[in-house]
């Protein structure tokens, strides 16, 4: 075995966007680990905007020297035969040996082959490697036709021990010299596998991420800062040797809504937040530099002026917005487009204001309805795009709309993702459902249907949000109805809201896929009573005779399958038809049991449904006394199928 | 502390001593730097070229009569095209600000993501929103596309916001008080001009005399895009400039009409692809009638 030594791979880049490096890393891992003829012992992954990292151990200096014997011609073949076996295998006939088996003497070649120092098979490897890690976007830089990659590669380090692993890259050659931070460390910094990390720190460059992350919490410490962890992530990923200040702003600006405050704060500025002692917002931010200090406080004041000046526009459009109020902006939203074959949003209002009445929305929810989306035509909401539906409802309670409505507008496009809480009142959870129900009928209705990750209109959230406000709301509502009016179109949307349906269950609520096709089966229209009964299959699989009975109903249904049967009905069971004992016995369970929940029936109705499968051939040859068994079988399987179909349940035994 | 017009001179002295050629401003409105024919044209082809200038960059929705302290109907984009673009173009780029007196290692510097994208132009490209302390500065660009056609040699285009930058250097925290030259602001300067501007645009420019104009214009662009012929041995002195500046006039009288509010949304697509295929037009017309002109100077 020879020496296991160090690998280090540094990719020095321009700026890459900060969300995309984390599933770059990974990538970057992925791809190397899949290549089999690296052997290593560990791997770890570091990055900073301009570096992605790999650093492996126990990587050998060379793969071991194989030798291999192939066997040839026997010894009695002609010398011809023995010498064209020499040429293929590239010997010489008088190196050839002779080797005894059982069969006889046979010539042998016996091949060395030399293993190959990885620095060399690593060359070979890795332009490949990087050239494949997946970004969510490329260019090209070098001209056209050029390597492709997320930023401009400008750099490489490729070491393995001491030595350099030689390649070459988008023009870029392999070395043993990184780069500091752009202005505070050196541009060419010599390094070994083992100062790697240090040098950079001299160069200020902290290369883990997760120190940097705990860099930014700890100088945190003491500053109540409105916990936001994706901005985090955000601020770690986009610096190389990140120090937070604290800044502050007039507390005048306060008058302003919290909502804006912290929209120009977070998603223009990326500051955190700051919290007073009771949880309202302080008259500070927090940015995070990329540089260690700022003892004269030009970055402060910078960012300071800055923000002072993002607040002051806020505030302009607030006032100025105020002077037409919601109410006088309807007529507005027939110059603003909502979908081209749809219609503008004007038309959109009036569609969502008859579904609103259809869905028993009340004289709140219709004035939501209408006002809806009338700050689509508000200055404030063409600067902050992302506060959309939240401006129309401060705007709306600034204007003294009543609760439920400026509340339904606000929340109206919640629930934004699967952990986003659903509109908080009965008017907004209606207007909502009204809103994304219109949405989908529409889109659904002129062909603009989700496929694999293309979803420009964002129809699985809306079904999502949909399926989510039914179910928390508890409205007892049937929703296929409502999307129902026999078109393709309404086809295509019934299934794509059952999946939805499916997901939402399984994936946000923890029920198995059995269960939920079971359930489903006998019914998904009405969520509220859905979920009930998930619940009860969910509690019932607890029992220890659910799983067998429900075995039992799937032989009952491939029984009734298979005789192709159906119109079971307790009516048409000719009770004289029955033998005595189990077939008998199963007949009087079900009369006992017909009509409870199956809750309390179960653990009695198990041993007498065994015991008929035991005892009992259903394909008795007498045509009338078949008949009359599949109707008993076919009557009990229908007695409980308005909870589920049991059949669905996988069951282990 | 240097003046607005000492911050331009240093910049074009900067930029002028790595090899760019010192434009002036374009002599037809446009929106941005980018549209100037010294950018949209040049980039286009297997040529090198670098070229720096000042463009007076009109937006006249973002008028608001001289009262907002940060927006202008009309602001100067330093435009700098370095065209292929050098390795360390980011270096060269940092060090102009240096050039300009601000040290970074005191300041906060960030490349946020940021893509450019001109469906008017029919361009793209790469790159990021260069922000200092907290201020976007600079839009840097690795152009992609333009006229809709992959560039052969990738540019670097930088665009400096000058009064931006000034009003960081001065420390204002209005434009209208940064320091033009000694003894003169920018609202000396520039106030009459964004308050009149703001005027007609939002209030008193004629819908109908300039629907007549973009249909004008447009007219006349295609027709001669309909005249050039690839084919054509002296097609070299085919006039596609000034059916260039045809297109220019289109695109800044569509922006005076979406200000005046002329344009609904529904239409709006609609107008920004006539635009756009003139743009397109003119640039595949343009990359063929180039490569006539450099094969012949290798002749």
């Amino acid at each position: 075995m020879s020496a296991l030594l160090p690998f280090l791979l540094e990719i020095g880049t321009e700026e890459i966007p900060d969300w995309m490096i984390p599933a770059a890393l990974e990538s970057l891992r992925v791809l190397f680990e899949g290549k089999a003829s690296i052997p290593f012992d560990s791997v770890a992954m570091d990055a900073t905007p301009r570096r992605l990292v790999l650093r492996a151990d126990g990587v050998p200096l060379k793969q071991a020297d194989i030798t291999t014997r192939i066997l040839g011609p026997a010894k009695s073949a002609p010398a011809q035969a023995v010498a064209g076996f020499a040429r293929k295998q590239s010997v010489r006939a008088e190196d050839l040996a002779i080797e005894v088996t059982p069969k006889g003497e046979y010539y042998v070649a016996t091949k060395e082959e030399k293993g190959r120092p990885y620095k060399d098979i690593l060359a070979e490897v890795l332009p490949g490697v990087i050239a494949l890690i997946n970004f969510p976007k490329t260019m090209y830089w070098t001209g056209k036709g050029g390597p492709r990659f997320i930023r401009p590669i400008r750099w490489i380090v490729a070491l393995l021990g001491e030595e350099v692993v030689p390649f070459e890259l988008a023009g870029v050659r392999s070395a043993a010299i990184t780069s500091g931070h752009r202005r505070l460390g050196a541009r060419e910094i010599a390094v070994t596998t083992a100062d790697y990390e240090q040098r950079l720190r001299e160069n200020h460059v902290i290369l883990s991420a997760e120190e940097r992350r705990i860099k930014i919490r700890k100088e945190l410490a003491g500053v109540r800062v409105k916990p936001d962890p994706a901005l985090l992530e955000t601020l770690v990923y986009l610096t190389e040797y990140p120090t937070p200040i604290v800044g502050g702003f007039d507390a005048e600006f306060l008058a302003l809504p919290e909502e804006v405050l912290v929209t120009v704060m977070r998603h223009h500025q990326k500051y955190f937040s700051v919290e007073d002692e009771h949880g309202k917002l302080a008259p500070q931010f927090v940015a995070v530099m990329n540089i260690p200090s700022d003892p004269e406080g030009f970055v402060r004041r910078g960012n300071e002026r800055v923000l002072r000046a993002r607040f002051n526009d806020a505030r302009f459009f607030w006032e100025t917005d105020q002077k037409k109020p919601l109410a006088a902006r309807v007529p507005d939203l027939a110059h603003v487009t909502f979908q081209a074959q749809l219609g503008s949003y004007l038309e959109k209002t009036e569609r969502v204001k008859a579904l609103v009445g259809a869905l028993g929305g009340d004289a709140h929810a219709v004035r939501a309805a209408e006002l809806l989306k009338c700050d689509l035509t508000t200055e404030l909401v063409k600067e902050f795009t992302e506060l959309q539906g939240v401006v129309g409802g401060l705007y709306a309670r600034a204007q003294d709309e009543p609760e439920p409505v400026w509340q339904a507008i606000y929340d109206h496009y919640k629930p934004e993702s699967m952990e986003d809480a659903i509109p908080r009142n009965r008017t907004g959870q209606i207007v909502a459902l009204a809103d994304k129900l219109d949405t989908l009928r529409g889109c659904f209705g002129v062909g603009l249907i989700p496929t694999g990750s293309r979803d420009p209109f964002a129809l699985r959230r809306a079904a999502q949000g949909v399926v989510k406000i039914l179910v928390e709301g508890k409205i007892d509502l049937d929703l296929a109805p409502l999307v129902n009016d026999g078109t393709d179109g309404a086809r295509a949307l019934a299934e794509f809201l059952q999946d939805r349906i499916r997901y939402y269950f399984k994936d946000s609520r923890g029920f198995l896929y059995d269960e939920v096709n079971a359930a489903m089966a006998a019914g998904w229209s009405n969520l509220a009573d859905l979920e009930a009964r998930l619940i009860r299959i969910r509690n019932l699989r607890s029992s220890p005779d659910f799983e067998p009975l429900a075995a039992s109903f799937k032989r009952i249904r491939n029984i009734l399958d298979q005789q192709k049967f159906s119109g079971a009905s307790a009516a048409a069971i000719d009770p004289k038809l029955f033998e005595d004992g189990p077939e008998r016995d199963l007949y009087d369970e079900y009369r006992r049991i017909a009509g409870q929940p199956i809750e309390s029936v179960v653990s009695q109705l198990r041993p007498k449904v065994d015991l008929f499968f035991d005892k009992v051939l259903v394909n008795a040859p007498e045509d009338d006394i078949r008949r009359n068994r599949l109707m008993l079988l076919g009557t009990l399987l229908l007695e409980f199928s308005n909870i589920a179909d049991f059949s669905e349940i996988v069951t282990t035994a | 502390m240097s003046s607005f017009q000492e911050i331009i001179f240093k910049l074009k002295q900067y930029w002028a001593e790595r090899g760019c050629i010192i434009q002036e401003p374009y002599d037809v409105e446009v929106g941005a730097g980018t549209m100037c024919p010294e950018t949209f044209l040049r980039v286009l082809g297997s040529e090198p070229y670098r070229v720096a200038y000042v463009q007076p960059s009109r937006r006249p929705a973002d008028g608001r009569y001289g009262d907002n302290p940060n927006r202008l109907f009309k602001h100067s984009q330093l435009q700098v095209i370095l065209k292929p673009s050098p390795d360390d173009v980011i270096e060269q780029y940092l060090a102009s600000l240096e050039a300009i007196g601000i040290d970074l290692r005191k300041h906060d510097i960030k490349f946020e993501e940021d893509n450019w994208e001109s469906p008017t132009l029919g361009a793209w490209g790469i790159g990021w929103q260069v922000m200092l302390d907290g201020l976007e500065i600079t839009q840097f660009t690795y152009f992609q596309q333009c006229g809709g056609i992959d560039l052969d040699l990738v540019p670097a285009e930088l665009t400096y916001g000058l009064e931006r930058l000034t009003a960081f250097l001065q420390v204002r925290d209005s434009v209208y008080d940064i320091e033009w030259a000694k003894g003169f602001s920018y609202g000396d300067v520039r106030y009459r001009d964004e308050l009149q501007y703001s005027v007609y645009n939002f209030e008193m420019a004629d819908i109908a005399m300039l629907w007549k104009l973009f249909e004008l214009h447009e007219g006349e662009a295609a027709r001669l895009l309909k005249l050039y012929n690839p084919k054509a041995a002296d097609k070299g002195r085919f006039p596609l400039l000034p059916a260039y500046d045809q297109v220019l006039k289109c695109s800044n009288i569509f922006n005076t009409l979406d200000a005046r509010g002329a344009i609904s949304v529904t239409e709006r697509v609609g107008v920004i692809q006539r635009v756009r295929k003139l743009a397109v037009g003119v640039a595949h017309a343009w990359a063929d009638q180039r490569q006539a002109v450099v094969a012949e100077v290798a002749q």
